[in-house]
């Protein structure tokens, strides 16, 4: 029987920069580029954490414009798709317009798990520039399995080239993920991905149940490198795909090194699920949340893990970064009265 | 007291809603709705005793009573209307993106805008968040302003969905032209939670001179958010401003008066109110002038 073939989408410059608060260097980007294409990775996403256009005091503000760093990733790139992240909303067309300039060939746009209509416009917008078009929903733990696949079922009417759903909060678990993607693979014709955060130490578990559900896409970084509590890392899905039989073309021994020689030793901060990142996993907070919680923690003096509990409970979503400073300053007015 | 005659064009829940307003309005007269076919819009509003009319822009322009138009249609409609509106003599109110004539935000420059036959009201966002703006860049200058507006899913209609590029992209623009700050950046996201949440926006500026001192911005954004909550009464500040070096953020919620639309429409409730207030100051000056 042939082996099924699963194609790795390596989000280290787009997910890992919240990790390092969008610091990413020109010099990084092309030195990662080009070890992850060499390496048979299938799709290169870069861009800011929350996506074109997400540079700003609400995100964090880019160290080097996401431009830059793409059209220094484009020439790198063979074999692999240069691949930006737009979340409408916070991104534009004229953003993928100058993402394409600079060599961009694929658009993941993303929507909270229930807004997929909200992607029409650029998904259209990205099929009329000739790129590849993913439509990516996130926190997908906030809604039901069959909700989802009528959400899918949308993004492919628009035009996606598969369905990438992503467990933003690292909330899921396998289970979890199984009957989210069987739903979806049942409703759309077209390919199905998955995106994992490790929160729950469940990413490369999530990751795995995914694939034998039949995803045949799936995000991983560098050394996890990412928001929250990381991603699936890519080195160990390497090695996992293989030993559970699926075809990835990727480079084991390649990756592992460019993960110890080139992400291991610019890394800001440990990779690992700490309480904060536990807590968001827990509560189901968006995971690139978490380092402006903590920021917003130490400002207000606060414990970081009362505003992620708070955030969760109010359900906040993709892109409201903002009102970590409204929990914040709500919590602490409390205390202040409470004492 | 006279009353001056206004028409609405598009019965949908803006254009209805909006009807809603003109009713408690002291100086304006809902004279007619206006829409393209029979619908539920135009069934409620003759059912109030509004008269109405599925003759679209034209049943307007052929009442020379009615002196101010509220589009609540779409881009591509006010873009047909606002010249026909013009040639006969109205004040165009457009609530669609089309931006044909100058963006409005009452509190901030209405006083400029007054004698033009067509005005732009932005965006639900930037009706919330270009005050404040304004208010810190009066006292303190702003180099960039950046909101984050967050509406409930529900009140996000079909027209938002299709095209957050607008929302976008126009209120980015009015930060800049209206807010007065050198760069603007605009952020929407919607949110399905339930119950529905607030309309909530968060604004945050970088100051040229921060030695001005968060008392006076504060003193200022005070002051304007009064402004605001006479023609917006759900206007509040949620989280007074805060600095830190040269960054000044606040946040503000909107409750809706639930006049059509639910309370958390929040986002719908101050575009509605702004263009109210807008066309009744109009009225006052059409009064003062015995236009009536």
């Amino acid at each position: 029987m042939k082996k099924q073939k699963v194609h790795v989408v390596d989000t280290t410059l787009r997910d890992g920069s919240h990790a390092m608060r969008h610091n990413f260097g020109v010099e990084q980007v092309s030195v990662i580029t080009k070890g992850l294409d060499r390496c048979g990775i299938s799709m290169i996403e870069l861009s800011h954490g929350d996506g074109l256009g997400g540079a700003s005091y609400t995100y964090g503000f880019s160290k080097i414009s996401e431009f830059d760093l793409l059209r220094a990733a484009g020439e790198q790139v063979g074999d692999a798709i240069l691949t930006a992240l737009l979340l409408p909303g916070i991104g534009t067309i004229a953003d993928l317009e100058q993402a394409y300039d600079c060599g961009a060939r694929a658009v993941r746009v993303a929507t909270h798990i229930t807004e997929a209509d909200v992607s029409a416009q650029h998904i259209l917008a990205a099929k009329h520039l000739n790129m590849m078009a993913v439509g990516f929903l996130m926190l997908s733990h906030m809604s039901e399995p069959k909700a989802i696949a009528e959400e899918a079922k949308k993004m492919e009417s628009y035009g996606a080239d598969y369905i990438n759903l992503a467990d933003s909060a690292g909330h899921l678990l396998p289970n979890d993920v199984r009957r989210r993607i069987k739903a979806v693979r049942d409703a759309v014709s077209i390919p199905v991905g998955f995106h994992a955060h490790n929160n729950l130490a469940m990413a490369m578990a999530n990751s795995l149940a995914a694939v034998e559900e039949g995803a045949s896409y799936i995000d991983a970084t560098l050394c996890g490198l990412g928001a929250g509590a990381g991603n699936a890392q890519v080195e160990v899905l390497a090695g996992v795909l293989q030993m559970a039989g699926f075809e990835t073309g990727l480079n084991f021994y390649g990756l592992m090194d460019l993960a110890q020689e080139v992400v291991q030793p610019i890394l800001q901060r440990p990779q690992i699920i700490d309480s904060g990142a536990l807590i968001g996993g827990y509560a189901g907070v968006y995971s690139s949340f978490l380092l402006h919680v903590y920021a917003a923690a130490e400002q207000f003096e606060l414990e970081p893990r009362d505003i992620l509990v708070e955030l969760g409970r109010r359900h906040m979503v993709g892109g409201q970064e903002d009102m970590i400073i409204d929990v914040a300053y709500q919590l602490s007015q409390s205390k202040s009265t409470s004492r | 007291m006279h009353k001056i005659k206004v028409a609405v064009i598009g019965p949908g829940n803006i254009g209805t809603d909006l009807m809603y307003k003109i009713f408690r309005s002291p100086n304006l007269e809902m004279a007619m709705m206006c829409g393209i076919v029979e619908s539920e819009g135009i069934r409620r509003a003759a059912g109030l005793g509004v008269k109405t009319s599925t003759d679209g822009v034209y049943a307007a322009v052929a009442e020379p009573e009615i002196k101010i138009v509220f589009d609540a249609t779409g881009a591509a409609p006010h873009l047909k209307h606002a010249p026909l509106l013009r040639q006969a003599g109205k004040v165009a109110i457009d609530l669609t993106p089309a931006a044909v004539g100058p963006y409005c935000v009452p509190c901030v420059n209405l006083d400029r805008l007054q004698q033009l036959d067509n005005i732009n009201m932005v965006t639900c966002g930037g009706q919330a968040t270009i005050p404040i703006v304004h208010a810190v860049g009066r006292v303190a200058g702003a180099a960039y302003a950046e909101i984050v507006a967050c509406i409930a899913s529900k009140s996000a209609g079909p027209g938002t969905r299709a095209n957050m590029d607008e929302f976008t992209e126009t209120t980015s623009k009015a930060i800049e032209v209206v807010g007065g700050a050198d760069k603007g950046k605009a952020i929407i996201v919607l949110n399905p939670a339930e119950p529905p949440l607030m309309m909530t926006n968060t604004i945050t500026v970088r100051v040229k001179d921060p030695s001005v001192g968060l008392e006076a911005i504060t003193d200022s954004v005070n002051r304007i958010v009064a402004e605001v909550k006479q023609y917006v009464p759900g206007y509040t500040l949620r989280v007074p401003p805060m600095m830190e070096g040269d960054k000044v953020t606040a946040i503000v919620q909107i409750e809706g008066q639930g006049d059509f639309l639910p309370a958390y429409s929040g986002n719908l409730d101050i575009i509605n109110s702004a263009a109210v207030a807008a066309a009744e100051n109009i009225a006052s000056r059409l009064l003062e002038k015995g236009d009536a």
